[in-house]
């Protein structure tokens, strides 16, 4: 019999609508799979047997009524533990939110449920999204698979690790500064930041509301793009959602086709400080790219150099705000209560032993960079380089349809390197960050093990606003080419857990 | 929390502090909308709902929930706006105000900072025969806080003290509208304070934005406050004065704050630049929320909502549903209403101008619309210290009542019981009528038989009106009357009588 | 010049309620030095004539229609309140917080 978790999520989907295996039977592999390998990788937060088998055994019964099934009906999913799910705890890594379960479901989860994904369970990540390893979770780092020493990339290394791991075909992510597509290239995974506004943030805990989106995390680009096209789409409870239709993602995946379109190498994003397996490797997938029809020209993206210190004035700023709701009063945490201590007390106790390291040094990056007398040289001028970077953007856009670069300058570092060094962290998501400030697409492709330590690397590809089909299209010309070349998926080389 | 007897600072003579100072005061006004749901959420905004029954993830400020902006609310902030001549942004954006209060659901307030909604406007207050000219800095929009109760337990244990929390009030539609520096008032400084408060209350009443019920805090009033030397330019340093819950309160903080910073400045102290809170029973300020030096708000544009930016045309067709400005609206009812300039103005002094107007629009003569609300009325609202328009009666359920007296079916006697009855809430005009048995007697055959035991027992009284002295015929009346313990209408009773005897 | 004193971060621990202990001010204010000198390389550009970005998206004028809709019940809004000895902290419908400094009865 097939090792069902070894499927794509588009063939999990036509066995079951075919009734060739039942979701039922499709999910319990997953669980079994979980409860196999999650004691090493710790992709989960906490798993959701009863409601994902509910939702398994719905489609089965549909399908035995003879109702039409969706094209992703049945396929197991992992969700990032950052979106709302009613009833299922939610802690976005954190302590103060443990024991939280919401009274609703996030416009996301409500999209999966009415498209008869099954959801597994909830993801580590790194703890409210910030960081890039997923060591900042408060209930411990999730491993990478490819080397369990390894961080699996952050904020979403559950996601990406669940996917890579055969955990689960697909998993929701979240991106503010590259929390899908850093993780995705470092286990080898696919991964789509959707343009901001193209999927509803509605239920997602935020950290940087002007900077986060939610997106897809998959083996295969298709699988990607079935994903998106569920999750896409104008949503009315939130304002930023663009009211447009979903651009047409599916149709791009299966086109896989290069030929004619303009690619755009950025200048700026590699040399000093790039891993020399990771250029090579980087440099091949474009040569392959041109082997394939596509026109591939050097682009400058002078200002993308500021992108890292814009961002660490952006989303701190409003993550000291967006985080201050976590005050022990209605919900979460409450420390020190003893009947004596004022709310105002027991809120900075609260928070004092709820928010981990990371948080708190951006919250008071964040309360620094708004202060009256430091706002216009902080956040004010962290503002005026966004504009600038936007329209680095809107001049490579009238050269070329895409542009690409490496999607971090390394491969997966070792658990606990850089722990301490928060710059050295932060230098991680480099060349993600430009596109969460000027909220255009992009995604990160598998393109091969880096010579010099054999572990995956991601190609980094941006699109224009709401031309997020264009990522696929490269995506999946890549992917067929690669997979041509390697004679299977990358993820096959992955060591066995 | 009662007033320590420590804290009552000394208090300079009011004229004393009008011949060493000048007062300079400055308003905020926030108006609760009367739309139908929140700012940012689909909650209902019904006053007096059970406790945390009106709320949902948005107002709680639950994590990943959104807001999204009530578009009605936006139409009223601008009709409101253009109601106090001001010019409306072609582009503004909300901008979240941070700071830590359990009351707060987000510890943030979404409002708006240095892009306000409506700016530079107006207003123009007749005051004791004066004109005064009321400057609008800006008005904005903003969504109000949930409510905290203390709760003590007696004794005053040290830490047996805590507050419980209902959010239904968190989220609904604010619009803040504040004043420029209000200076040249001199004595009339509190006269002034107080009709800016009841001409924006009229003003949102005819804009049909708000239900301004100060009682219910639907509409709230911050006064600033500030003395300098008489002759001197610059500002002196100000208090602001929260809680103030009434007109009159408006007019009596004021004038407190004057006479206690007075009090400071004539001894050589200095005013302490703070919040105040005003308490209406004792009528004293006392120093409210302590401020750690000036709060840093952190102010910054509010990222999960998209701008603002009304067109021209919808600013424009707004503007045609104003109302008519109130100093024509009041032309124009002195013109209709044929009232003495007297009369008219202690109608307006009453606060009564649009409850004897809307009387008047249910059915009621003028006349009679004003002597219910400036006799009766007004009297019930003076024993219960209400403002008129708290009263629990209705401008239509005045003009049912005296429907009711127009038609004989009760007397003005009896229509005082019928307000004690509506007024207790026992339902409509026609139902304590009914339910109290206050229906004078139509019936001719009780009556007369009323009628003819008087005469009867008057044979004197009734030869003196056969024999044409018609005016005797109030003793007989009086005798009817008070058989019919007052129920009868004395016009049909002098009609039996004449009609018996022949007169006539 | 540091960007920020040890003192300054412990201002800004109070702004945002966290109450840091000695150890973690030691550990935090030489760190969020070294964050804000590099982040302070934004100054770098010269931009006075660049207006702000606060949106990524050019959108303006997004309104909800003054619709009711329906509301949590209290119980479900009071379910998630925080656990004090025990028991959750909620009495008569509300949300039980700690007294609250300056807070008028």
């Amino acid at each position: 019999m097939t090792d069902l978790t070894k499927l794509t999520a588009a063939e999990t989907a036509r066995l079951i609508r075919d009734g060739e295996v039942s979701a039922v039977d499709v999910a319990q592999a997953h669980f079994d799979r979980i409860a196999k390998v999650d004691d090493r990788i710790h992709a989960f937060l906490h798993l959701d047997t009863e409601g994902a088998l509910g939702a398994a055994r719905r489609v089965d019964e549909k399908r035995a009524a003879g109702e039409e099934l969706g094209p992703l009906a049945g396929v197991p999913l992992a969700l990032k533990d950052v979106l709302a799910m009613k009833d299922v705890p939610t802690t976005c890594g954190s302590k103060i939110l443990e024991g939280w379960r919401p009274p609703y479901d996030a416009t996301v989860v409500q999209r999966l449920r009415d498209a008869d994904l099954v959801i597994l369970g909830k993801t580590n990540m790194d703890e409210f999204a910030m960081g890039s390893s997923t060591e900042n979770s408060a209930y411990g780092p999730t491993r990478n698979p490819w080397d369990t020493d390894r961080i699996p990339g952050g904020s979403g290394g559950g996601s990406a690790a669940s996917v890579a791991a055969y955990q689960a075909p697909l998993a929701i992510g979240t991106d503010t500064g590259g929390s899908i597509r850093q993780p995705a290239a470092v286990t080898g995974t696919v991964g789509v930041k959707p343009t901001y506004g193209g999927v509803s943030r509605y239920g997602l805990v935020a950290f940087s509301s002007s900077l986060d989106q939610v997106g897809p995390c998959a083996r295969t680009v298709l699988d990607a793009a079935l994903l998106h096209s569920v999750i896409a789409g104008h949503d009315p409870f939130d304002s930023t959602s663009i009211d447009q239709p979903v651009p047409p993602v599916v149709e791009a995946a299966r086109a896989a086709d290069v030929r004619g379109l303009r690619v755009g190498v950025v200048k700026e994003l590699g040399g000093e400080g790039f891993q020399p397996g990771v250029e090579q490797r980087f440099n091949e997938a474009v040569a392959l790219l041109t082997e394939l029809g596509a026109e591939v020209v050097e682009v400058s993206c002078p200002h993308f150099v500021y992108g890292l210190p814009a961002y660490y004035l952006i989303a701190p700023s409003e993550c000291s705000s967006n985080l201050a709701r976590f005050d022990a009063m209605r919900y979460g945490l409450r420390v020190g209560d003893d009947g004596i201590r004022s709310a105002e007390e027991v809120m900075s106790l609260t928070r004092e032993a709820g928010f981990g390291a990371e948080v708190k040094r951006r919250i008071m990056i964040g309360a620094y960079a708004l202060s009256s007398g430091y706002y216009e040289a902080y956040y004010g001028q962290a503002q005026k380089v966004r504009t600038l970077i936007t329209r680095d953007f809107a001049r490579a856009f009238e050269q070329v349809d895409v542009l690409v670069s490496p999607t971090t300058p390394t491969t997966a570092f070792r658990i606990g390197e850089r722990v301490d060094d928060p710059l050295a962290m932060y230098k991680a998501d480099l060349c993600t960050i430009p596109s969460n400030l000027a909220g255009n697409a992009s995604a990160s492709f598998p393109c091969g093990l880096s010579p010099d330590d054999g572990l995956p690397v991601g190609l980094h590809v941006m699109a224009p606003v709401m031309a997020d089909d264009r990522l696929y299209r490269v995506g999946a010309a890549l992917e067929a080419a690669s997979v041509q070349r390697w004679g299977h998926p990358l993820l096959e080389e992955a060591p066995e857990l | 929390m009662s007033t320590p007897a420590a804290t009552v600072p000394d208090l300079l003579d009011y004229d004393e502090v009008l011949e060493r100072f000048d007062p300079v005061l400055g308003l905020e006004v926030h108006v609760e909308l009367n739309t139908l749901t929140k700012m940012f959420c689909g909650c209902p905004t019904e006053f007096g709902a059970p406790p945390n029954s009106q709320v949902c993830p948005i107002c709680l400020g639950m994590p990943g929930s959104l807001p999204v902006v009530n578009g009605k609310a936006v139409e009223s902030a601008i009709r409101i706006g253009l109601a106090l001549g001001c010019d409306i942004a072609e582009w503004c954006r909300f901008a979240r105000k941070n700071y830590f209060y359990p009351d707060m659901p987000k510890n943030f307030q979404i409002s708006q900072y240095d892009e306000p909604i409506a700016i530079s406007g107006e207003v123009e207050l007749e005051v004791e025969g004066q004109t005064f000219k009321i400057g609008i800095e800006r008005a904005h929009m903003e969504e109000d806080t949930g409510k905290s109760t203390h709760v003590g337990v007696t004794g005053r244990i040290h830490g047996a003290e805590y507050s419980i929390v209902d959010y239904n009030r968190a989220g609904i539609p604010l619009i803040e509208i504040v004043t420029k520096p209000i200076e040249g008032t001199g004595a009339l400084a509190p006269q002034v304070a107080r009709a800016y408060v009841a001409h924006l209350r009229d003003l949102m009443r005819a804009l049909d934005v708000s239900d301004v019920r100060m009682e219910q805090g639907s509409l709230r009033c911050d006064a600033n406050v500030s003395l300098r030397p008489l002759g001197e330019t610059a500002y002196g340093l100000r208090t602001e004065t929260k809680n103030v819950n009434s007109l009159r309160s408006v007019e009596r903080a004021v004038r407190y704050e004057m006479c206690r910073q007075g009090a400071l400045l004539a001894a050589g102290g200095k005013v302490m630049q703070e919040t105040r809170h005003w308490h209406e029973d004792t009528g004293i300020t006392t120093p409210g929320r302590s401020k750690e030096q000036a709060e840093d708000y952190r102010y910054f544009p509010e990222p999960d909502l998209v701008p603002v930016a009304p067109s021209r045309k919808w600013v424009e067709e707004l503007g045609t549903t104003l109302p008519e400005p109130p100093a024509q609206h009041r032309k124009r009812l002195f013109e209709a209403w044929g009232f003495t300039e007297m009369e008219f103005r202690d109608v307006i002094g009453a606060g009564a101008l649009l409850l004897v107007e809307a009387t008047v629009a249910a059915g009621a003569t003028p006349a009679a619309a004003r002597k219910w609300w400036l006799g009766e009325l007004a009297r019930r609202a003076k024993e219960t210290e209400v403002e008129l328009d708290a009263l629990s009666i209705t401008p239509a359920q005045v003009a049912e009542i005296q429907a009711l007296v127009d038609a004989g079916k009760i007397n003005d006697k009896l229509a005082r019981e019928v307000f004690d009855g509506v007024l207790a809430g026992e339902g409509s005009p026609e139902e304590v009528v009914a339910a109290r048995g206050l229906a004078v007697v139509s019936d001719d055959s009780a009556l007369g038989a009323a009628v003819d035991r008087a005469i009867e027992a008057n044979p004197d009284v009734a030869e003196k009106i056969r024999g044409g002295k018609v005016a005797a015929a109030g003793a007989l009346i009086g005798a009817v009357m008070k058989e019919m313990r007052g129920q009868a209408d004395a016009g049909r009773v002098r009609e039996l009588i004449l009609e018996r005897l022949g007169a006539e | 010049m540091p960007a920020i004193s040890r003192d300054e971060v412990a201002h800004l621990a109070r702004l945002a309620r966290i109450d840091l202990s000695d150890d973690e001010l030691n550990h935090l204010a030489p760190q969020l030095d070294v964050i804000l000198q590099s982040v302070a390389q934004v100054s770098e550009v010269a931009a006075q004539d660049i207006p702000p970005t606060s949106h990524p998206l050019p959108l303006t004028n997004v309104f909800r229609q003054d619709e009711i809709r329906p509301c949590l019940s209290a119980e479900e809004a009071l379910a998630g309140a925080p656990i004090v000895d025990g028991a959750q902290a909620v009495e008569d419908e509300r949300f039980r917080v700690p007294r609250i400094l300056g807070e008028e009865a």
